[in-house]
């Protein structure tokens, strides 16, 4: 048993990076203000001093050479980790996403692969100005080719955040930055990964299944002890990859409950619940037993603060939505 | 001369950092200099107001100006009266000059949807939070007010982090081109967060990126007030009626410094020196323009306590404003993404309520 410390998620990121940082000299990060500044949410503290301006680079300002550039560096076998400082300024760099880091091995026919990993605050919930609040993620989970991660614990970032790195093809790796500074987890020191594309059981539960990821973990989880005072167990499976899903682990979970509801931040059309509905529709039609919930939020531009707690889904919101899937009859 | 015809590191100067006269001052009546003076010490005191108001868990995070007064509203005071400005979010004290109420910066701040709603009769721009992301809509309002025969000027300003995406060159490339008239007012304050200038780029200057697209580039001190008056209206002219030979569009590079962070979300002590701080705060736009006025005999202790009270009024008048405007109501949410609610929205818009009726707003709010 390796020694371990007691980090939030983001001090699990920054664990991360330094780690990777150490173990291989390919590692670069790269973006604005991780370097002496040590990143706005100090996700890359220290690293600047400890690795130098070679390997932790402060940028200029410009999105799409951030990770255009990482695209050609990891072309030639580096593992870079470009940031983007906020996921809502991702778009600047999405033609460089879309149309070479998800692409670049099947247009060079395994030729080229891109070890690189795109890592990103998002999500909403923390009083942010605008375009620092949004979650869309489905727009990255939509491009084949592209592996989307999603911690919503410290261990798991840690251990995620290395698998990506070392992992031969492209991740964005969104970090739920309400959760940030959340809690605390005893994080191992020494280096681990946690496998890309498996989902983790947070409840169990033979009642309803609900499937969530990020932030949305905590309320999700807030809201299934409430309903099991009700007498409504349910089962909560955290994704942690939402591109590749853990189809198996969904469909499993399903089986066994015969009712659903899944939870995401992200607007409802064309969100990833649609796709996991899609799923259970397709590999669990005949164990269904009540319509399946979509617990989001709404489809409508991300709003200023004073109303983002009526956007975002909260535990009372998902008990409720989870109670119309537990109490349906046909 | 036109004021264009210089060096691209030779500043335009009207006063030095004592307020005394060491260039061209611009034909401006006593009543428009204490209107920019006025304006200038009313983005200051909204500014450390703001600041102490996002202190005290009053307001959300709030980017500060203090220091770029002389460059926002030497320049906002040099537009005619139906011209635009195009801004980022930091401009404010330009947008007061426009006639933005300031509850409404206010209101945006606090996380209201409605504070980035101005008055039809003032013509700004949204705020754009996305660097550079506006440069291209201050050409393309421009050249529909050329395609029209409008004869409006559009000023768009951003900092010197924003030369260095590709929405800042690509809309410079368009304005060549298609001619229109833009200015482009780039508020060069050293510092993108915890990036300094010389890290943006290899360039001497900001302002020689325009000999690339083919038009004026110029710098001015930014920190005063009186030059960034005499360059903008040069600019707004040249777009509005270019003399033969020459284009509309101009880049001006502003040189001047944000003395606080850059959101109140930042610790600009992590990235720079005291000493730095001090060595700008030296050139502070303000104390400058009141010296010169002081000297012609414009401004006196009695006037600019007369001044002081004007303002701290309206900034007051303000925030009490701000502070009252209840909480939006959810439905506000659904407003606006498009022209009336579509039938999914009012779906969602009725799950909302039912959800109130039920468990009361404390359902969403966590009280």
């Amino acid at each position: 048993m390796s020694d371990t410390r007691n980090l939030t998620l983001v001090q699990a990121v920054r664990d991360g990076l330094h780690t990777e940082l150490r173990e291989d000299d390919d590692v670069v990060v790269m973006g604005q203000d991780v370097g002496r500044n040590g990143g706005v949410f100090r996700a890359t503290e220290g690293l600047y001093d400890e690795f130098g301006g070679d390997r932790v680079v402060d940028t200029p300002l410009a999105e799409s050479a951030i990770v255009g550039c990482a695209v050609g560096m990891a072309a030639m076998g580096m593992r870079p980790v470009p940031e983007i400082q906020f996921s809502g300024f991702m778009y600047p760099g999405y033609d460089q996403i879309v149309s070479h880091m998800a692409r670049f091995r099947a247009r060079s026919r395994g030729r080229f692969t891109l070890p690189m990993t795109l890592r990103a605050p998002y999500g909403g919930g923390i009083r942010a100005p605008e375009h620092h609040s949004e979650s869309k993620e489905a727009f990255y989970a939509h491009e084949a080719g592209l592996k989307v991660v999603i911690p919503s614990t410290p261990y798991d970032t840690k251990g995620l955040l290395a698998a990506s790195i070392r992992d031969p093809d492209p991740v964005i790796f969104l970090e739920p930055k309400l959760i940030y500074r959340a809690f605390r987890e005893e994080v191992p020191e020494e280096p681990y990964t946690v496998p890309i594309g498996e989902a983790a059981t947070r409840r169990e539960g033979d009642d309803v299944a609900v499937f969530t990821y990020g932030a949305m973990t905590r309320p999700t989880l807030e809201a299934a002890e409430t309903l099991a005072e009700d007498g409504i167990d349910c089962e909560v499976l955290d994704l942690r990859t939402i591109s590749p899903l853990d189809r198996e682990a969904i469909v499993d979970a399903f089986e066994h409950t015969g009712r659903a509801a899944v939870v995401h931040e992200a607007p409802k059309t064309a969100g990833l619940a649609a796709e996991i509905t899609a799923i259970l529709q397709e590999e669990a039609l005949l164990y269904q037993e009540a319509p399946i919930e979509r617990i989001t939020g709404f489809d409508v531009p991300y709003p200023l603060y004073a109303l983002e707690d009526y956007y975002l889904p909260s535990a009372k919101r998902i008990e409720e939505g989870i109670r119309e899937a537990a109490e349906f009859e046909p | 001369m036109s004021v264009f015809d210089r060096a691209y590191d030779d500043p335009v100067r009207v006063l030095d950092e004592d307020g005394t006269v060491v260039g061209d001052v611009p034909d401006l009546d006593e009543a428009e200099l204490v209107g920019i003076y006025r304006d200038m010490r009313l983005a200051r005191h909204f500014d450390e107001r703001a600041v102490s108001l996002q202190r005290q868990g009053r307001m959300g995070t709030y980017p500060p100006l203090s220091g770029q007064e002389g460059a926002q509203v030497g320049s906002a005071t040099a537009l005619g009266e139906t011209d635009w400005i195009v801004p980022s979010y930091r401009e404010h004290g330009a947008a007061f000059v426009r006639g933005l109420p300031p509850e409404k910066t206010l209101l945006y701040w606090m996380g209201h949807g409605d504070g980035a709603r101005a008055p039809d009769d003032v013509n700004v721009f949204p705020i754009a939070v996305p660097i550079a992301s506006q440069v291209p809509h201050a050409v393309g309002g421009a050249w529909a007010s050329k395609l029209r025969g409008d004869g409006d000027v559009f000023v768009c300003y951003f900092g010197d982090g924003a030369t260095s995406e590709g929405d800042f060159h690509e809309a410079c490339n368009f304005a060549g081109v298609f001619d229109t008239p833009t200015v482009f007012f780039c508020n060069n304050n050293q510092w993108a967060i915890s990036v300094p200038r010389e890290r943006q780029t290899r360039s001497a200057t900001l302002a020689q990126k325009a000999e690339a697209y083919g038009f004026a580039g110029v710098q001015v001190d930014g920190m005063d007030p009186l030059a960034v008056y005499q360059v903008t209206e040069a600019a707004v002219e040249k777009a509005r009626d270019p003399p033969d030979g020459r284009l509309r569009p101009t880049l001006i590079e502003a040189i001047q410094y944000r003395f606080g962070a850059h959101t109140t979300a930042d610790d600009p002590t992590v990235y720079r020196d005291d000493d730095e701080v001090e060595t700008w705060r030296r050139k502070d736009p303000i104390p400058r323009l009141e010296r010169y006025l002081r000297d012609e005999g414009i401004l006196d202790d009695d006037r600019i306590e007369t001044i002081e009270s004007e303002v701290e009024r309206r900034v007051a008048d303000a925030i009490e404003a701000a502070e009252s405007a209840p909480r939006p109501e959810p439905r506000a949410l659904f407003e606006h993404a498009y022209d009336g609610l579509p039938p999914e929205l009012e779906t969602q818009y009725a799950a909302v309520e039912t959800l109130r009726e039920k468990r009361g707003d404390a359902a969403f709010l966590g009280e």
